[in-house]
């Protein structure tokens, strides 16, 4: 017999996760900006240290936290877009439990100092698998409920996701060949300035795929679901998809920008991170110029908000990426904090806001309520992490610049002018205005925290949403 | 992997990318629609999804496309005139390593003089010059601080530089020889062939030669065992040999502590210090040399101080 409603199971699974890990994941953030105003604030416990707690805290938030929110609305987008229940639902099922097992294998490995040392890619081999195993399973659940859905065309959002789940597949499997030596232990299939390629053009896609192409996604069923109002433009979403996609494939080499890496693919990559800006800022145009007409729903609905300024923070990063990528501007900015506030205006501002502003929006319907507990709440939530990003990134862009300024000023005898010592210690006011920002946005989580908590309380024995008989052309 | 040496590759390279950037300008223009006309609404698409989900057709916005358009042209002018279509060296001829090599060269000649006069004198000489310690500090606190600190008193298991205890000699010649090409100093672990209770014999008499606190009937019981398995380092007396970077053991200078358990992980465990040479670190930056005399004086200095 046909299923007559969607599966929210495993949705409502994913949503929950997603605030659970984003909580976990910006305590360590806030831990870890602690430590680098006293950095014995662990008493030394090795697993506690620095280098252990950063890899987990770039895990958590970017695959524990932002991984369950794609989990969760791609499978709600997918089947309410495709007007069928999800294909395969014991593999649905498998992805949770699967990605929540990467999760804590994850936690557990990372601080006990198990690591490949590849950025965004730390996770020993046995996890690798793990992790390839969840995500064709993702793929055949995606692609086989696209294959099957009733509505003609395939919604826009989900153009987004298969580009993500696609990609995501070959980028994990490419760069995690490794050889294994134990069970714990394993060393790159690649050597020199090969692996250092691999690994970036891994890296750097995983921010555009995972953390642009997918939350992209989102933002093309949430907005116009929240704002009442039709997509800008069909044309542009068409054009900046494949624009996007195609051209994000080659910027990698622009992390590797005067090191062994030939010049050749030095300038490719940073010219390719140019003819980004445009596909990049097509995505945003398209979210913005959906709300005309709903302009006025700004002042009063505070999901809006989040969803609108996420937007906003999306524009700005993926106009400073770009610039940043200009070998002349990357020799000030490359390994400073200049770098650690482009990625957390990404991180915090882009990828956190559009998905607490998609929670917000899909957790109510997911537990039988009209809305949230509190919008006061989220009110709060949103003023709090505004202006949590803001102290964040202007604190980081400042003792950024400062940094490579101080890093390259020279006496007239030719030697530096700063040793590394009095360049750190111009930075402590400014760890200190990071760590403010950092805990002001963890802050919030936990305002949303009380929030979702509420509304699940509060909500109805839940069964899941019908689908609708008619079919939509 | 291979390592693409094939003629092939830059072609391959240089094809991809050109097809590439001209496929997307001849898509962007295939996709350019004319502009809406004053007051004219964008066509509603037909399609809708989930009860409300629509989109209009509003034509691509013309500014965006000169963006577009404009980063298309940059690229391509970019590519003309530096490397990036494979071996194409570009019109400029610019190379990384060209540029580098340049600057090294125009830093070289500009400082020069700066330290040619420094060059002509003697570490002692130069150690006593106050524009010279100024020079040696900054290079110090560039290169040295890391490890042995700020003020040069060093940590546990980096030598202070203040104490005028030398583990391979603090004349002038000696210094820089250190400086230049670095120190390893190995000591061998012994637990193995000691045994817990030699070990601790072995400690024991350790402590006695410089006077600390040690318990005298294993310390006697120790004498042999350092007779045989530590005077050829440390010399019979224990006052330690330079030539080995064999630390004096009379003395009250522990580099990685001289409690009794310290000196038993010392001599358990043995220790591996490794200093690298600053000749390699300074790598191959202008004036060399001058620096590496000017960081010898600046140390030299340091030890001369009351």
């Amino acid at each position: 017999m046909e299923a007559t409603t969607y599966n929210y199971k495993v949705v409502r699974q994913f949503a929950i996760m997603t605030v659970v890990w984003g909580i976990v994941g910006m305590l360590v953030g806030v831990i870890l900006a602690a430590q680098l105003i006293w950095p014995d604030l662990t008493f030394g416990i090795e697993w506690l240290s620095y280098g252990r707690l950063r890899p987990l805290h770039t895990n958590a938030v970017i695959f524990a936290f932002g991984g369950s929110g794609l989990f969760a609305v791609s499978y709600y987008i997918v089947q309410r877009t495709c007007q069928v229940r999800l294909w395969a639902e014991g593999l649905a099922a498998f992805t949770f439990w699967g990605w929540m097992a990467v999760i804590v294998l994850a936690a557990i490995t990372l601080p006990m100092g198990y690591t490949s040392t590849k950025e965004y890619a730390e996770l020993e081999w046995p996890i690798d698998i793990l992790i390839a195993l969840v995500w064709v399973a993702y793929a055949l659940v995606f692609f086989g409920t696209i294959a099957k859905r009733k509505t003609k065309h395939i919604y826009v959002s989900n153009w987004f996701f298969g580009a993500y789940i696609l990609t995501i597949a070959i980028l994990h499997i490419v760069n995690s060949m490794e050889l294994p030596v134990t069970l714990t232990k394993s060393y790159s299939a690649y050597a020199g300035v090969q692996d250092a390629m691999v690994q970036w053009w891994y890296g750097h896609n995983a921010v555009g795929f995972f953390l642009t192409t997918a939350f992209l996604g989102m933002m093309y069923y949430f907005i116009p679901k929240q704002a009442g109002r039709p997509i800008y433009s069909y044309r542009l979403s068409v054009v900046h998809f494949w624009s996007l996609n195609f051209i994000y494939m080659w910027a990698g080499p622009h992390h590797l920008q005067y090191t062994a890496l030939p010049d050749w693919a030095q300038s490719l990559g940073m010219v390719f991170s140019l003819m980004l800006l445009a596909p990049s800022w097509g995505g945003m145009m398209n979210g913005i110029m959906t709300l005309s007409g709903a302009w006025h729903k700004l002042r009063t609905d505070p999901i809006l908000k989040f969803m609108v300024t996420a937007l906003s923070f999306y524009g700005m990063s993926t106009f400073e990426g770009p610039m940043m990528s200009i070998k002349t501007v990357n020799a000030l900015s490359h390994y400073t904090e200049w770098t650690i506030g482009h990625v957390h205006s990404g991180a915090l501002g882009w990828v956190a806001m559009i998905t607490i502003g998609s929670m917000y929006y899909l957790i109510p319907r997911l537990f039988g309520r009209e809305s949230m507990y509190s919008t006061q709440l989220i009110e709060w939530h949103f003023w709090w992490s505004t202006i949590g990003v803001v102290l964040y990134i202007a604190s980081m862009w400042i003792a950024g610049v400062a940094q490579g300024l101080m890093w390259r000023a020279a006496n007239a005898d030719g030697t530096l002018t700063y040793s590394f010592a009095q360049v750190l210690n111009t930075m402590y006011p400014f760890y200190g205005i990071r760590l403010l920002g950092g805990a002001l946005f963890f802050s919030g989580m936990l305002l949303m925290a009380w929030n979702v908590w509420k509304t699940v309380r509060m909500g109805r024995v839940v069964n899941d949403a019908p689908i609708p008989q008619a079919v939509h052309a | 992997m291979s390592d693409f040496t094939h003629g092939f590759w830059p072609i391959y390279i240089s094809v991809i990318t050109l097809v590439s950037i001209i496929g997307t300008w001849v898509f962007l223009k295939t996709q350019t629609t004319r502009k809406l006309a004053p007051g004219e609404k964008a066509e509603l698409m037909e399609h809708t999804w989930d009860e409300d989900l629509q989109d209009l057709n509003n034509p691509l916005p013309r500014w965006w496309l000169g963006l577009f358009y404009a980063t298309l042209i940059f690229s391509l002018a970019y590519l003309a005139l530096w490397p990036g279509l494979g071996n194409f060296a570009g019109l400029l001829g610019w190379t990384s390593l060209q540029e580098y090599q340049q600057e090294v060269k125009t830093a070289e000649a500009r400082f020069q003089p700066v330290y040619a006069g420094f060059m002509k004198q003697d570490i002692a000489t130069v150690a006593a010059n106050p524009e010279a310690h100024a020079i040696g500090r900054n290079l110090y606190l560039t290169y040295c601080s890391q490890c042995h600190g700020s003020d040069a008193t060093g940590a546990r298991g980096f030598p202070n530089l203040t104490d005028h205890d030398w583990l391979y000699g603090g004349d002038p010649d000696t210094l820089k020889a250190t400086i230049t090409d670095g120190r390893s100093g190995m000591m061998p672990a012994l637990g193995e062939a000691l045994g817990p209770q030699g070990t601790k014999e072995v400690a024991n008499y350790v402590l006695s030669l410089s006077g600390r606190k040690h318990d005298a009937r294993l310390a006697s019981a120790g004498r042999q065992k350092f007779a045989e398995n530590c005077a050829a380092c440390h010399m019979p007396d224990g006052s330690g040999m330079a030539a080995m970077g064999a630390p004096n053991l009379t003395d009250k200078v522990w580099l990685y502590g001289g409690s009794e358990a310290s000196i038993i992980e010392s001599i358990a465990k043995g220790r591996n210090g490794v200093m690298p040479g600053a000749a390699q670190t300074l790598g191959t930056t202008s004036n060399r040399d001058a620096k590496l005399h000017l960081l010898a004086a600046y140390i030299y200095g340091l030890s001369q101080q009351k």
